[in-house]
């Protein structure tokens, strides 16, 4: 068999030499929690410091507005549920979009089930948020809005400034999940006006359970996780130390590489798309041709089924996702791809294949050639494409 | 895509290797459940002789592992079988014979067993016969046509 292609950078990256050695040191021997007074194989809250500085500078801000968190989900849950509660004076109105990672829409959920009324505005077909239902949608008790940076599945990217500029104009905060966009896209939460932003690790060549939540000086929401006094007393638990460390290192590659690795990327990108709009029929791209991640893919294929396809090309030695029910373990597709109008039927048939700095144009290449043959294997079982080429030849 | 590790290797080897797929020519029944909305569509082809024997079976399957497992299982159950016994090749039988099905899938196995029922209806309307136990079957299909953004080479 091929050696492994690993197309499925947006679910999770490795974690590059580079960062495991800069967090080597914190695991084995400056182990010493950050809360105690002793200093025991050197400073170890200067480091955190460091980090955090490394990270406020490649955003854009203040050292002292970046949390640490074990994550995206858990950013995301502070900032809505942290939010929602220390303003609940102002009101109990909340918007966010269709298309928001499940870590922002089920705690949206869960807010409605307490009280809270939850705008969720559309989308286009490619999968860009209306801007204009948006700021229709803001009414006096609107105490927070929240639209992801970049779409998880489709790669979409949002006009985050406008959305920014649109809340602000109505007095309203705006957060923003970045995940998938941070060591992406260049991103100044000054500039943008961004007053909250949910940041990972794992996505940028850091390990899982570590990320930020960044929340501009003079917004103020309440503590999710209550104990400690770490992080300024906002959010409580032995400071991760070796995840802080590897997502700064992580941080300061990222923004080094950042244009060369779009570019590269970007290439890849575009040839992958050519390469199955001109070689496989009936196939769809989903997201926005050109404001999309530079490691996005995602396509529909008609008349077969995602989780089909996900098998045959693992056993082909390629990692990709799909938004289908059955990949998903739930009995509708994507909520993303439905949101852009698809039909069900075709939502099954998708594929995200999300490349990265150490893919090679020859992966992409033998990864569509894989494609190709299994895309074609499964029709050819299909009972939906049977009656489609008879539908054809009777015209 | 966490079940597809949950798979049997049974399920895995009719989904790799599918038994009996195809059309046929001239079938004597042909049944197709399911709902692409869902996400799993069956159709199941039989020939069956005078004597009331099933002589072959064909499918085609629009759907996961499990759903093209489930209809490579229930062709090979339903081959050389009177429409009785093919009558007795229930969901559960199909289950049995792949070694199991993870718990989210088990409705793939009962969209074989309508499969097989949706195709012997079809025979017994076309042979004005009447099957014991045969329920007409319940047709939901919802194929859209409208895909405008498609690529049409």
């Amino acid at each position: 068999m091929h050696k492994m292609i690993y197309l499925d950078n947006a679910a999770t990256t490795r974690v590059k030499p580079e960062v495991f050695d800069a967090m080597r040191p914190y695991l084995e021997e400056q182990y010493g929690n950050p809360a105690t007074s002793y200093t025991f194989g050197g400073n170890i809250n200067n480091d955190i410091e460091t980090a955090r500085q490394t990270i406020a500078g490649f955003i854009g801000a203040e050292s002292k507005e970046i949390y640490f968190t074990s994550g995206g989900s858990e950013s995301d849950n502070w900032a809505l549920k942290g939010a929602a509660s220390a303003l609940k004076a102002k009101g109990h109105h909340i918007i966010t979009s269709k298309i928001e990672h499940h870590a922002v829409l089920h705690t949206c959920q869960y807010l409605e089930k307490n009280g809270y009324e939850v705008t969720y505005v559309n989308v286009d077909d490619n999968g860009v948020v209306d801007l204009q239902q948006l700021e229709a949608s803001i009414r006096p008790d609107t105490i927070l809005i929240s639209i992801m940076f970049a779409n998880n599945e489709i790669g979409t990217i949002q006009p985050v400034k406008e959305i920014a500029d649109i809340a602000h104009k109505h007095g309203v905060l705006f957060h923003t999940d970045a995940v998938q966009a941070y060591g992406h896209v260049e991103i100044n939460v000054k500039d943008m006006g961004i007053d909250m932003m949910s940041v990972s690790g794992h996505k940028i060549n850091a390990p899982k359970g570590i990320g930020f939540l960044y929340i501009r000086s003079g917004v103020y929401i309440d503590t999710l996780i209550h104990g400690g006094a770490q992080e300024r007393g906002k959010r409580a638990g032995t400071t991760n130390v070796p995840g802080v460390i590897g997502l700064a290192k992580a941080t300061e590659l990222a923004k080094t590489t950042l244009s060369a690795r779009r570019d590269y990327e970007t290439g890849l990108r575009d040839h992958l798309i050519s390469r199955i709009e001109t070689e496989i029929p009936y196939s769809r791209l989903n997201g926005h041709r050109t404001q999309r991640l530079s490691n996005n893919t995602n396509f529909c294929f008609r008349f077969i089924e995602g989780e089909s396809l996900l098998i045959l090309l693992d056993r082909a030695g390629i990692c990709g996702s799909s938004g289908s029910a059955c990949s998903s373990g739930s009995l509708d597709p994507s909520h993303v791809l439905l949101a852009i109008g698809l039909p069900h039927e075709i939502a099954h048939g998708s594929l995200r294949l999300t490349v990265s700095e150490d893919t090679t144009l020859e992966e992409i290449d033998y990864a569509v050639d894989q494609l190709k043959e299994i895309v074609e294997r499964l029709r050819s079982m299909s009972p939906l494409y049977e009656d489609f080429v008879k539908k054809q030849e009777a015209k | 895509m966490s079940q597809v590790t949950e798979y049997s290797d049974k399920v895995m080897d009719h989904f790799m290797h599918p038994r009996n797929v195809g059309e046929m020519e001239n079938p004597s029944g042909v049944g197709t459940v399911g709902n692409a909305k869902c996400g799993d569509i069956m159709r199941m082809y039989l020939d069956i002789d005078d004597q009331g024997i099933v002589r072959d079976a064909k499918f085609k399957t629009f759907g996961c592992g499990a759903a093209v497992a489930t209809s490579s299982m229930a062709t090979e159950l339903v081959r050389g079988k009177t429409i009785q016994e093919a009558m007795a090749v229930t969901n559960k039988a199909v289950m049995e014979a792949l070694d199991g099905l993870p718990k989210v899938k088990i409705h793939c196995s009962l969209l074989a067993e309508q499969a097989i029922h949706a195709a012997l209806w079809d025979y017994a309307e076309k042979h004005g016969i009447k099957i014991d136990g045969l329920k007409p079957p319940v047709n939901d299909i919802d194929e859209t046509d409208e895909f405008c953004k498609m690529t049409d080479a």
